[in-house]
């Protein structure tokens, strides 16, 4: 179980990424935040997010046309 | 965060399309960390106005797409060819395209402007203003949002100067 959930589904590019952002603000080092996600570009987007930030990149997965990414925060 | 990469961007159009370049990069810059400053001069003075008139205009412009963003499928699929001629003639027609993109922008989950203007501002992305050009249009500083810096070119190249990135929008 993550920390926290983020439900960005039906969002479109560049939202996904800056609620995620605003999310993990609430986050303590260490704690993971789960996001749900239809837009197909985010795929892409988590990984260079999580590359740019710092914050790993737990999980990338599609079940149904939906993205999940589980992100754990930068210590 | 002395060693935060730096984005600088010159915005310069006023339109509901060209308003989303400016707004996309800087805050998804600033939550990649980036430190950002967006430079507002001629018409892209309008994207930082507290009442926003943000219109399209198809005319004179073939990449744009007209389509329809309600009825089945097929419907929206159609992509209408409206000669410039008309599109000049009928009244309306870029209030039309304004609310037709507005729209399709809703249904495809896309922000709108005033909610990715709010997010940068969240994000502390520092606008700055052209004074010059907010003398030469007549606006008065009350007509825009709160937050602004106003300031000059030699303003801009303070930050440009040791930007990473600079981007002429």
């Amino acid at each position: 179980m993550a920390d926290k959930e983020l439900d960005a589904r039906g969002l479109n590019c560049p939202l996904p990424i800056l609620r995620t952002k605003k999310m993990l603000n609430e986050l303590t080092g260490g704690q993971t935040l789960r996001v749900v996600a239809t837009d197909p570009g985010a795929v892409k987007d988590f990984q260079a997010f999580a590359k740019q930030t710092g914050n790993e990149l737990l999980e990338s997965g599609e079940t149904n046309g939906e993205f999940t990414f589980i992100l754990k925060k930068k210590a | 965060m002395s060693e935060a990469k730096k984005l600088a961007i010159i915005a310069t159009k006023g339109t509901l399309d060209w308003a989303y370049p400016p707004f996309i990069l800087a805050s998804t810059a600033a939550a990649l960390g980036y430190e950002v400053q967006v430079f507002f001069t001629f018409y892209g003075l309008q994207l930082l106005r507290k009442k926003l008139e943000l219109k399209v205009s198809p005319l004179g412009n073939p990449g744009m797409p007209m389509k329809m963003p309600f009825g089945p499928k097929w419907f929206k699929g159609i992509n209408w060819n409206i000669p410039n001629l008309v599109q000049s003639l009928v009244p309306g027609y870029e209030s039309l395209a304004t609310t037709l993109m507005k729209q399709t922008v809703k249904n495809n989950g896309v922000a709108s402007i005033p909610e990715l203007r709010e997010l940068c501002q969240e994000a502390e992305v520092k606008f700055i203003a052209c004074q010059m050009t907010v003398e030469l249009f007549g606006f008065q500083h009350s007509d825009f949002i709160d937050g602004l810096e106003f300031g000059g070119a030699a303003t801009f190249f303070e930050f440009a100067g040791e930007s990473d990135i600079c981007l002429f929008i």
